[in-house]
């Protein structure tokens, strides 16, 4: 494609700990922090911003965000209907479709997440007692479509994010004979990159495949260590034009192309929804949008250098590989066992930040970060000359992806 | 009162005026699932249009409660604090039901036995005189 399309040019964060780990500022406080970084990031200022744009379950909304930071106004204040991080490549999308469309000349994408600050993602108990009322158990109103759909869940002790996606796991294992050690090379190489980025809160506890084997089961296939980590953490994205983007601070990335969606019949995915079709239970969800994205985007998986993958949970990390094409359906367990994914020598260097299972759990925005940084040269594992990264966003729910290119 | 698998403090469904009437028919212990009566096409969770022909017409059919298990999870932490652990969630394929399946728990079984492939009948666990919950035991003999 000749024309020039919307481009990166900010990234930032805060400081990333375990959940709960934050309590001496707010969540959005944090959110300002992470987008003031960001446009410093890209020699902009504050006053060059006029759009904010966010992604499900933000507490985070953007029309105080915007009075808190000064914004002269806010042209584009957006948010994606996707499920938590389903939906962080489809808030880029919606900024560069912002910029290029002349809603707004510079936004940031945000997430900030203190989890500790209010409730635990996946807390069943908690979230029982809050909607359970006193006396026999009876059936409750729902208040929301999510929440009447997960009626259909809930009854069964099915909250828990690492229970509802062992169940397309569990079935890749029996179609394809995927092992947990299999599962285990991912959270071993994503380890091995986090030790040398020195944001990854699991930076410094390195760890081997008999270490994830050893580890505690939480919801059979998934052991503690297939499950990504629960952090605070804020960080932010800077899209704007590609004239805007010319002469500012930091090399320009370009946004290739990005495309969010779900298969016909998917609802919220497997959490709450038995009967996705036979052909894509035991998938991410996501075949059909990557077809979608690697033809807008102009290239295909064999070109990418470096990957950022949404990494909730180890077996949806196998079951993205094989719908964007990097294997065969099916292949996904022995390509990742092949060393694939890891820094420097594998075909397909992934998650070189540590992913959510090693940095941090901030809904995958910091996917999009590192995905920057990779083709900047920045990042602390680096892939010589990388000039094509495929960034995710979580699958077995609907989802979004980006291709980023260097220009 | 039915046999008890789960205590009172598990989460009770949430529902609204389109899902309803599954629970409402759970509560007389019948398992049904929506029909549409355009085209045929049965669905699961319940919805207020066919997706396949769009029409809002649909019934309710009662389903016998036999299956096999589809996929599953073994889970090792608790949802309620007073329940037995490690508990099973399996999505059940649904015999007779225009190919549907259903989440739900298999109860009365070792976590060592359950595969994919297991046939499950339906046992219904009533909560409470205006709760009951549909789960799956297997099927033996």
């Amino acid at each position: 494609m000749s024309r020039s399309r919307p481009h990166i040019v900010g990234v930032g964060e805060s400081q990333y700990a375990r959940w709960g780990k934050i309590g001496d500022i707010s969540e959005h406080a944090l959110a300002c922090l992470a987008i003031q970084r960001a446009v410093a990031d890209a020699g902009l200022s504050m006053d060059d911003v006029d759009g904010l744009a966010s992604f499900a379950e933000d507490r985070n909304e953007a029309v105080f965000l915007a009075a808190e930071l000064g914004l002269p106004a806010l042209r584009f204040g957006n948010m994606v209907w996707m499920p938590g991080g389903g939906g962080g490549c489809a808030a880029i999308g919606n900024a560069a479709m912002a910029v290029e469309t002349g809603q707004a000349e510079a936004v940031v994408v945000y997430r900030s997440l203190c989890q500790g600050q209010f409730f635990r993602f996946g807390a069943g108990g908690s979230h029982a007692a809050s909607v359970a009322k006193p006396g026999p158990p009876t059936v409750q109103q729902a208040s929301s479509l999510m929440l009447a759909s997960m009626g259909f869940s809930m009854p069964y002790g099915l909250l828990m994010a690492a229970a509802a996606y062992a169940l397309p796991t569990r079935r890749h294992m029996h179609l394809y004979g995927t092992t947990s050690e299999q599962l285990g090379h991912i959270a071993v190489t994503f380890r091995e990159h986090a030790s040398r980025n020195p944001r990854a809160v699991m930076g410094g506890r390195p760890m081997t495949l008999d270490d994830h084997q050893n580890s505690p089961m939480i919801a059979d296939p998934h052991r503690l260590f297939d499950c990504c980590l629960e952090s605070d953490g804020a960080c932010a994205v800077v899209v704007t034009t590609a004239e805007r983007a010319r002469d500012l601070a930091k090399p320009r990335v370009e946004i290739l192309a990005s495309e969010q969606g779900a298969p016909k019949g998917y609802a919220f995915g497997p959490f709450t929804n038995a009967n996705i079709a036979d052909e894509i239970y035991a998938t991410g969800g996501c075949g059909e949008m990557a077809c979608r994205l690697w033809g807008k985007a102009g290239v295909g998986p064999k070109d990418v250098d470096v990957a950022q993958i949404y990494d909730h949970f180890t077996g949806c990390v196998v079951m993205q590989l094989e719908d964007y094409g990097f294997c065969e359906r099916g292949e996904g367990g022995p390509f990742v066992a092949s060393g694939a994914l890891a820094w420097k020598d594998g075909s397909l260097p992934t998650n070189t930040h540590g992913g959510s299972l090693s940095e941090a759990y901030i809904h995958g925005l910091n996917h999009v970060v590192e995905g920057v940084r990779s083709l900047r040269g920045e990042s602390t594992s680096p892939v010589d000359g990388a000039e094509v990264c495929l960034v995710t966003s979580g699958a077995c729910v609907p989802s979004s992806a980006v291709v980023l290119g260097r220009p | 009162m039915s046999e008890r698998f789960f205590p009172d403090s598990m989460p009770p469904p949430l529902a609204n005026t389109t899902t309803l009437p599954f629970w409402q028919a759970a509560a007389e212990h019948r398992l049904v699932v929506q029909r549409c009566t355009a085209c045929g096409h049965t669905r699961l969770p319940p919805a207020p249009v066919c997706s396949e022909c769009r029409s809002d017409q649909s019934a309710w059919q009662e389903v016998p409660g036999e299956g096999e298990v589809y996929t599953y999870t073994i889970v090792h932490r608790p949802i309620s604090p007073e329940q037995t652990l490690p508990f099973v969630i399996a999505v059940v394929a649904l015999e007779d039901s225009g190919g549907l399946r259903m989440i739900s728990n298999l109860v009365d079984v070792s976590p060592d036995d359950v595969s994919v492939g297991l046939p499950v009948k339906l046992v219904w666990e009533d909560m409470s005189d205006e709760l009951a919950i549909p789960r799956f035991r297997p099927r033996r003999g």
